[in-house]
């Protein structure tokens, strides 16, 4: 780079040098200016701008207040007189017939109390709501006549939303929507309702303490069991679908090893003699990792059907030109001199191998295994949602359905926890078994380039 | 361990010893192994049961849907070109989403980093904080974040691009501050001592040390990332994996658009890797004169 040429005259040393900083100079203008450019180009290639129009501040607020918070529906069918009381709705949260929260009381015509003195009355023939600060609002059903609704004087605030055939008022405490065929109030909670007794369960509604005295009284299986069953929350699902997951980041990492172990001798200078064979194998790993995991998956997820299996076979594919590569760097690093003196005291090809290379390449090949673990429990997450497996699966069930959001809240907090736990589990057992220590050794020297980890 | 105050160990005593502490390791490391064969096995049959097709019956049919394809592509032969062509734009949208998100992640990532190195934080006291934001930011997959945002800002190439930066951000994080414990600090001292502020200490005395493994990283960083936002069309983000979704659903007839994709995918993920590869090579071992 630099020239030590002693022709030169101490003007033209300077210049050189001059002309070096300026270069440097440009360059350090020039790199930020392209990268400004390239992010420019892409604002503008991403439609950003345009996206702001598109995108939904309603479905944002939904989404973050549903995710902390729960809404009990009471309905009243116009026809029937009927009233029923259900927790988002969902028939697996309905209370059984003719029971109700204490802050609806049921009758002929059923009060509802919103609190802060907003107050709805599903009467037979006309319904009310009294808001604080605004009147009473009635709205009379009818077959013929549609939603006749009633309301204060003045101008019609924006949150009521009233034509002939409907009427909808959002208010803080709740809401309440009257068509020709039921009316529907609203109230919304903080929390995860039902989250461990759903209420056709006896233990709905008991506190901690009662819990633990009946669990110590001998009923412990049965709220166990009550838990686990939960329809609302599936965390007999959810729990089986979390170890689906860790199941096919296992299957799929570790099988993948076994698999690349052997082949990857073959693809190495000092183990393989035979060129052609060598040349072949490392262009098979290639192949594998350059057809990438999205096309493995999908070409697997063909022949075998949706569920875990697929999703560890495609890890194993995937993986196994990743470690062949990876494993016959390692192989080809091997110090020749131990495996001399393990051959010098009459070891036979087999056991010059398990005592000569294995060894060496051991803490490697496990480092490596162990951070793949952990990130292919994330790949095995993603996978599941495409071939349909595990929580990936169940986490996009429960986005498509654009309402469960705490569900999705629970998921989402249950995969970073579940990420985090296998992240640290690996970076536990990297410490024990590679270095040895058992206490929490600063960890300066890493074994090996990790230069291939995801 | 060993007693000073006893009589010297004769030598079948150490032999024994020795012996011993082998049967033990030996007796441990099967131990290991079996219980490491039994998860594999039980594993492996639990995946079977849960599994729509079985093991035996699939995997007589992996090549079928490869072969199937390229039955088709090689029949439509000559309409493959127009499809490359066509699907070259989504391709680009793939590769801009890895790039954005990678330039954005690096970015932060670097940020996370220094504010988590020791004798580089500006706020010592918020070291564990920061190592927490990145370890977070790294738990999430990109899936989780893309769904989300998919819902609130539309589907479209924004929401992966977050969802991606977001973990290549904490992933960056974490290997930039390992790369950061071994700069020496001695430049930061310098510039400290000559009063400057914490950006200047970080850009002049840090950066240039650190910056070709930096790069290294984030290459590497962008190959992953290409693949990742290919997964990410799948579910609804743009680019070429919604379009590869889009030939499938289609069935029979359309597979040689899925043999185009399959085709661009491939050779732009081992073009990147070999281009990578070489440029990391240069970073981290310097150009060979």
């Amino acid at each position: 780079m630099t020239t030590f040429d002693t022709n030169l005259t101490p003007a033209e040393l300077k210049q050189e040098a001059a002309q070096l900083f300026l270069k440097k100079r440009l360059l350090s203008f020039v790199l930020p200016a392209a990268v400004l450019a390239y992010m420019a180009y892409v604002f503008v290639a991403f439609d950003v701008a345009g996206l702001w129009q598109r995108a939904s501040l309603e479905n944002a607020r939904t989404l973050v207040s549903d995710s902390y918070s729960y809404k009990t529906h009471v309905t009243r069918d116009n026809r029937s007189g009927a009233v029923s009381v259900a927790i988002e709705g969902e028939r697996k949260g309905a209370y059984p017939e003719g029971t109700a929260p204490d802050w609806v009381s049921l009758g002929e015509t059923t009060v509802i109390d919103l609190e802060d003195g907003h107050r709805v009355t599903l009467g037979p023939e006309t319904i009310e709501y009294v808001i604080p600060g605004y009147g009473t609002v009635r709205a009379t059903p009818s077959r013929s006549a549609g939603v006749q609704a009633e309301l204060p004087a003045g101008e019609v605030p924006e949150w009521i939303n009233s034509s002939k055939n409907r009427l909808a008022i959002t208010t803080d405490a709740g809401r309440l929507t009257v068509t020709r065929n039921r009316a529907e109030v609203f109230r919304y909670f903080t929390g995860w309702e039902l989250f461990f007794f759903t209420l056709d369960s006896p233990y709905y509604g008991l506190g901690i303490g009662e819990l633990l005295q009946r669990a110590a009284g001998g009923e412990a299986g049965a709220i166990l069991h009550d838990v686990w069953t939960n329809k609302m929350w599936r965390h007999q699902d959810v729990a089986w679908a979390i170890a689906e997951t860790l199941l096919m980041a296992f299957l799929g990492t570790f099988g993948a090893g076994l698999i690349a172990l052997p082949l990857a001798f073959a693809a190495t200078r000092n183990f393989m003699p035979f060129a052609p064979l060598r040349f072949a194998m490392r262009r098979l790993f290639d192949f594998v990792r350059g057809v990438d995991s999205l096309i493995w998956t999908v070409v697997l997820a063909r022949a075998f059907g949706p569920g875990p299996l697929t999703g560890a076979l495609a890890i194993l594919v995937t993986d196994t030109g990743t470690f062949g590569k990876i494993f016959s760097e390692a192989l080809e690093n091997v110090d020749e001199k131990q495996i001399e003196g393990v051959a010098s005291t009459g070891a036979k090809p087999a056991q010059r191998y398990r005592f000569g290379v294995i060894p060496q390449i051991t803490p490697v090949l496990l480092s490596q295994l162990l951070y793949f673990l952990e990130s292919n429990t994330r790949s095995a997450t993603i996978i599941g949602a495409i071939t349909g497996g595990g929580i990936g699966l169940l986490l996009t069930q429960a986005i498509i359905t654009q309402k469960d959001w705490e569900e999705v809240a629970y998921y989402i907090t249950l995969i970073i926890l579940m990420v985090m736990l296998m992240d640290w589990i690996s970076g536990w057992l990297r410490r024990r078994l590679i270095t040895g220590e058992t206490g929490s050794a600063k960890r300066k020297t890493r074994a090996g380039k990790a230069m291939l980890l995801p | 361990m060993a007693d000073l105050t006893a009589a010297r160990p004769t030598l079948d005593e150490i032999r024994e010893q020795y012996t011993d502490h082998t049967r033990r390791k030996r007796l441990y490391g099967g131990i290991l192994l079996a219980v490491f064969v039994a998860m594999m096995v039980a594993g492996f049959r639990t995946a079977d049961d849960r599994n729509a097709g079985s093991f035996g019956e699939g995997f007589t049919r992996i090549f079928d849907y490869p072969a199937e394809v390229l039955a088709e592509a090689a029949e439509k032969a000559a309409q493959l070109p127009g499809h490359v062509v066509h699907f070259f734009p989504a391709l680009v949208e793939t590769l801009n989403i890895a790039a954005a998100s990678t330039l954005v992640g690096a970015v932060v990532g670097t940020l996370l980093s220094m504010l988590a190195t020791r004798g580089m934080a500006p706020w010592p006291a918020l070291i564990p904080l920061f190592r927490r934001i990145s370890d977070i930011c790294r738990a999430i997959p990109e899936i989780v974040i893309a769904l989300v945002l998919i819902f609130v800002l539309g589907g479209g190439p924004v929401p992966a691009m977050i969802a991606i930066a977001i973990h290549t951000a904490g992933a960056l994080g974490k290997l930039f501050s390992e790369v950061n414990e071994n700069a020496s600090l001695k430049p930061v001292e310098g510039l400290t001592s000559v009063g400057a502020s914490w950006a200047q200490r970080m850009a002049l005395g840090v950066l240039p040390q650190v910056g070709p493994n930096y790069v290294s990283y984030a290459l590497l960083r962008f190959e992953i990332n290409i693949r990742a936002s290919a997964i990410l069309g799948f579910v609804g983000a743009g680019g070429i994996g919604y379009e590869l979704k889009n030939a499938m659903s289609w069935g029979q007839g359309r597979y040689d658009e899925a043999a185009a994709i399959f085709l661009l995918l491939f050779v732009t993920i081992v073009a990147v890797d070999q281009l990578s590869g070489l440029l990391r090579d240069r970073l981290t071992h310097g150009a060979k004169a």
